[in-house]
């Protein structure tokens, strides 16, 4: 024990392996390992930042000293505290000749800026040069930087040097070149377009490392585009088929799979490319099967291959035996215990249907519990299942479900995502229009703020149009019901604004159309309405609308109107509104109110919504009218183009100018500026504008004479209405004049017709959600019970309806083979240049003679070891005079092979051993054993590890027993 | 893209490493760091390691009192996601020998720097150990 306490003293005092920092720092790390709450830590970080300034201000600060601040930085960030004022030592720190400086000056900056920021423009010049040097690990360091730091605007600047990068001699940095390009590519396509190909050239690369690498910017463009990489699909397919034969060095196995990271990235190209292509899907039935042969199915990462399998194999031409054996995995998933398997099988299983319905049929039951499992995550995806097997037979229950489960979320991100869903499978599979309302209802009720206006548009349209069928009494029916599903839930507190809308619009449309029930009944409620959500402008607008609705259909069936002494106060008080719009209405409601019945039924026709309104948009029949005006001197309308550029200097200048206006450069003196006059407005036009609007400035003179052709109008509607003239100045006037008021003000033409033409878009949206309302039987019964759950979600006529999983098969190209035979050629050019004489693993290559299988003289780590003149084989043994002391301990841990653990957590993902975790098999590359309890036996060197790491802390004032012990956990063990 | 951000969070909340992908300001990152370890932290063993938020999907993976979370987009292999947390941690335990919270504290640019080696753009670009913690071995030794 005095021992270790000697060693981790002695570890404490080296720069190498211990913790080499100042006390300074090791205080700082020790009070927030130790803080117990967000709060003590804010107060740590505020108190360090205050340090930091003062330290940065001191004169002539140490290297070593200036990194540790800038770590010291990164913490502060990190904990959410902005440290912009030493943003500038970052950058300077990037300038620094040493790697280790440089390399976290880079990190910093990374760290602290996003790409647009100003100090980035210092930074690119250090990045040029260090692209250049002759170091290695400066110019992977600088290509990192290039990734974070480069934005679209600076890409020219390293783009050339980029490019020559991808043929250097070291693996490294044509790997972090092809990354650099990738990310050129993410920020500005265009600015690399010509130089994609370099992607697929650095696709044969030599190095397992930058073939890997290139198959996330292939990934991206053959997304976008699959046809130009069709011939590429015979190198993937070899390139997958030799890595799961481990052609690539072991260092890429993981848990014994070979490269299985790039296994599934070549997995998702695949997918890509065979995706309604027969023939290119041909050609990977063949790997793709010996993977799921392969694969070991009781690791994490070997289902994730597995999984990735079934991707590939649900998005290509179907072949009946791989979707067999995707069928098993998935039934493998679905029955695990692990719930991560069972999200994974639920997922692929969703997938799969598509292809092959039948299969969810025999999974029915690990559905429903899936679906029922208080996991949240689990239940979503299955939801997501679920939406994409629903089918006009089974969609009640899968609605009704996703209406409890969306009541019971708080999350709104979330809620309106299932909203939306319910809305989309109600509109495309509704079994009965009835069935229609309620679930619009209910998903109004309870979600109504998220879901989109163009929802309740449809409902009301829908049930304003019916069937769209002849049959009157249905339709009549259906609006019974929706006013009594309405007048039912308007007194519940705090609804919707959108279901108050549509509630509001039916009431005013169809409330006492079957004469159950009376106008003053109607009124009042909608009066209630507009009371109860007094802050809501749009209810109430359409709640005063609905109002006037219900009077005009009184007056015009000829009953006698008393307005209710509620409505009477409400209209009062909406007279006097800030909001011209409510003004405005009830104005309107007024005036209605007092004409006869004859006039109404031309204004106001009951049940009229939906028919078609012609509206004369030129306004032809007024032009008697401007002719006669014009022959009274009035002046020529000017088109808002012209006006548009007509300066306001220019306003009040006479008309004799207008060449003037037009927008070519004048070449003579511009006239001296005369004092304002009057406009010379002919004297009939202003009388009649300061009749009907008041336009008090002189500018809008031009306006005038339009305005006065309005009493023409109110000629032609013979009706006693002073009409308004929003609309029409709208079209006339300043482009902003009437626009606040413009979604709801419509021109007199409109209103004749019908008040519901001014909200927007209800009787010209789409009709696409009615097309399907077909009378359907629903033919399932709802049961609490699972069997029947189950029954009623699978049961139904398996036949898909309205999804069709896409065919296109497109003819493949017959380019193929020559261009393999030219990358091929490519690739044995680039192995002859290479002095190399060692075997390489050939990527492209299908005779195996020239591979050798385990290819270990490529490992780029014992070519660094050369460098380091090392023989050790272990990495970890390198450092320097205190790491020597620790060589030992990690000797012993090397040479103790039976020690294990691993494997058992690793076969079962749900991890209920965590703590339990032992890696140390890992590190020593022995064979597992299953046993979790040989590990717990045989943890020799753990113990010993930590005490020595104990030592060492307590040696640096933290000690365990302290605030947090957990800080001292090992991680794997 | 993938990988959107990479972030190690303790039992109590408290950040020890945080690497986005994408950039994201200060305030942001706080709130988003905030939600999402409420959302994980609420989790217990059984439930899955993935957690829908917002438009990501949070892969995470418990070690000691030390929570792993990566975020991705959808299209991610989240059992893949799970693992590559897992190599990430089997890495750091290479370099540090059994590596523990304490570990990242203290040599949190060492931590950031296999990052950078094993994930680029957003994009698992390598995963052999040995080529991850090469360069920083070269660099241990030249400093």
């Amino acid at each position: 024990m005095e021992q270790l306490k000697t060693i981790g003293r002695e570890l404490a005092m080296g720069s190498q392996g211990g913790f080499g920092q100042s006390k300074e720092f090791l205080d700082l790390v020790k009070s927030i390992g130790e803080a117990r709450s967000k709060a003590e830590e804010e107060r740590i970080v505020l108190h360090e930042i205050e340090t930091l300034k003062r330290r940065l201000s001191e004169p002539d600060i140490p290297k070593r000293k200036m990194k540790e601040y800038i770590i010291r930085l990164v913490y502060v960030e990190m904990l959410g505290h902005d440290a912009s004022f030493a943003y500038i030592h970052a950058v300077k720190m990037t300038h620094d000749d040493n790697l280790v400086l440089k390399r976290t000056g880079y990190l910093a900056v990374s760290l602290f800026l996003n790409d647009d920021h100003d100090l980035i423009i210092l930074i690119v010049n250090t990045i040029q040069k260090d692209l250049k040097s002759d170091n290695y690990l400066v110019v992977c360091t600088a290509l990192n930087a290039v990734c974070k730091l480069i934005n679209d605007e600076t890409v020219p600047a390293v783009l050339p040097q980029v490019v020559e990068l991808l043929g250097h001699q070291k693996e490294a940095v044509r790997k972090k070149a092809i990354m650099a390009l990738h990310r050129f590519y993410q920020k500005s396509p265009s600015s690399v377009s010509h130089l994609v190909s370099n992607f697929r050239k650095r696709l044969c690369d030599n190095d397992p490392g930058v073939m890997g690498a290139t198959l996330c910017p292939l990934f991206d463009l053959i997304t976008i585009d699959v046809n130009t990489y069709k011939d590429l699909v015979v190198s993937f397919v070899s390139i997958l088929k030799q890595v799961a034969e481990r052609r690539l060095p072991k260092t890429y196995d993981y848990h014994q799979l070979p490269a299985p990271f790039i296994q599934i990235r070549l997995l998702k190209i695949l997918a890509l490319l065979g995706s309604g292509d027969k023939q290119s899907s041909e050609k990977m039935y063949m790997v793709v099967g010996d993977i799921f042969k392969k694969c070991d199915s009781t690791s994490n990462i070997g289902n994730a291959v597995l999984y990735e399998c079934i991707c590939c194999v649900s998005a290509i031409h179907p072949n009946p035996k791989l979707l067999e054996q995707a069928a098993q995995v998935i039934s493998r998933f679905l029955k695990s215990d692990s719930h991560n398997l069972k999200y994974m099988g639920i997922d692929a299983l969703g997938r799969l249907i598509k292809i092959s319905p039948e299969i969810a049929e025999q999974h029915q039951l690990a559905v429903i519990d899936c679906l029922e499992d208080p996991d949240d995550t689990l239940k979503r995806k299955t939801f997501e299942l679920l939406y994409k097997m629903t089918k006009s037979s089974n969609v009640e229950v899968i609605v009704d479900r996703m209406i409890d489960y969306m009541i019971s979320l708080n999350d709104n991100h979330y809620k309106t995502y299932i909203a939306s869903r319910c809305v989309e499978l109600a509109e495309q599979f509704a079994p009965s229009n009835q069935w229609f309302i309620q679930t619009m209802n209910k998903v109004f009720e309870h979600a109504g703020d998220l879901v989109n206006v163009k929802v309740a548009h449809n409902l009301m349209k829908l049930i304003a149009e019916g069937f769209g069928e002849d049959d009157d009494t249905a339709d009549s029916q259906l609006r019974s019901s929706a006013v009594e599903s309405y007048l039912r839930i308007i007194g519940e507190p705090k609804l919707p604004s959108v279901f108050l809308q549509v509630i509001c619009w039916v009431l005013g449309e169809y409330g006492t159309a079957d004469g159950k029930y009376s106008a003053s009944y109607i009124t009042g409620k909608l009066c209630d309405v507009a009371e109860a959500y007094s802050n809501d402008e749009t209810v109430k607008a359409y709640a005063v609308t609905a109002i006037m609705k219900i009077y005009a259909f009184e007056i015009s069936s000829g009953r006698k109107v008393d307005m209710l002494p509620e409505c009477q106060s409400l209209v009062e008080e909406l007279s006097a509104s800030h909001s011209t719009d409510l003004q405005q209405r009830a104005y309107e409601l007024q005036a209605v109110i007092g004409i006869d019945a004859h006039a109404i039924e031309s204004i106001m026709p009951s049940d009229a919504s939906c028919e078609d309104i012609e509206i004369d948009k030129n306004l032809s029949f007024l032009n008697g009218y401007v002719q006669q005006a014009i022959e009274k001197g009035a002046q020529p309308y000017i088109s808002e183009n012209e006006r548009s550029g007509v300066s306001s200097i220019n306003n009040f200048r006479s008309q004799d100018q207008h060449e003037a206006l037009s927008h070519s450069l004048r070449f003579e003196a511009y006239e001296l500026p005369k004092p304002l006059v009057p406009s010379r407005v002919p004297p009939a036009a202003v009388a009649s504008s300061t009749e009907l609007v008041p336009v008090p400035e002189p500018s809008y003179a031009r306006e005038t004479h339009q305005s006065a052709s309005l009493p023409s109008v109110s000629d032609a509607g013979s009706s006693e209405l002073k009409l308004r003239l929003d609309g029409v100045q709208k079209k006339w006037g300043r482009p902003t004049y009437s626009s606040s008021a413009s979604s709801t003000s419509t021109s007199s033409s409109h209103k004749t017709t019908n008040g519901i033409t001014q909200v927007d878009g209800v009787s010209t949206s789409n009709s696409k959600a009615r097309d399907t309302y077909d009378l359907r039987k629903p033919s399932v019964e709802i049961s609490p019970e699972k069997q029947k759950l189950a029954s009623s979600l699978f049961g139904g006529p398996s036949r898909t309806e309205k999804r069709p999983s896409s065919g296109n098969h497109k003819v493949s190209k017959a380019t193929e083979k020559s261009q393999v035979s030219k990358a091929a050629g490519a690739h044995t050019d680039a192995a002859v240049e290479k002095t190399n004489h060692e075997p390489t693993p050939d990527l492209l290559d299908f005779s195996d003679s020239t591979v050798t299988g385990t290819a270990p003289s490529i490992d780029p780590f014992q070519q660094l070891e050369g460098l380091l003149d090392q023989t050790e084989a272990t990495s970890t043994v390198n450092n320097g005079p205190a790491g020597a002391s620790k060589t030992p301990e990690i000797m012993g841990l090397y040479a103790d092979t039976p020690v294990s653990g691993l494997s058992s957590s690793v076969g079962n993902p749900v991890l209920t051993n965590r703590d339990d975790f032992n890696l140390a098999s890992e590190l020593s590359n022995a064979t597992r054993t299953s046993q979790v309890g040989v590990s717990q036996s045989n943890r020799g060197p753990n113990p010993k590890d930590s005490l020595e790491k104990d030592a060492l802390v307590r040696q640096m004032g933290v000690t365990p027993t302290s605030q947090n012990p957990n800080l001292f956990r090992d991680l794997l063990g | 893209m993938g990988i959107r951000f990479i972030l190690m969070v303790n039992k109590q909340g408290q950040t020890r490493l945080a690497q986005y992908y994408e950039y994201l300001t200060l305030e942001e990152r706080r709130a988003l760091e905030a939600e999402i370890v409420r959302k994980c932290l609420a989790r217990n063993e059984q439930q899955c390691s993935f957690v829908e938020h917002r438009n990501y999907k949070i892969v995470y993976r418990r070690y000691a009192s030390l929570f792993f979370l990566v975020g991705v987009d959808n299209d991610e292999n989240e059992l893949a996601i799970l693992e590559f947390i897992h190599l990430l941690v089997e890495t750091m335990d290479r370099h540090f020998g059994n590596v523990c919270e304490l570990d990242i504290m203290f040599h949190l640019e060492k931590a950031h720097f296999m990052l950078e080696e094993m994930v680029m753009n957003g994009c698992i670009v390598e995963t052999s150990k040995t080529n991850i913690l090469a360069p920083i071995q070269l660099m241990d030794k030249t400093y």
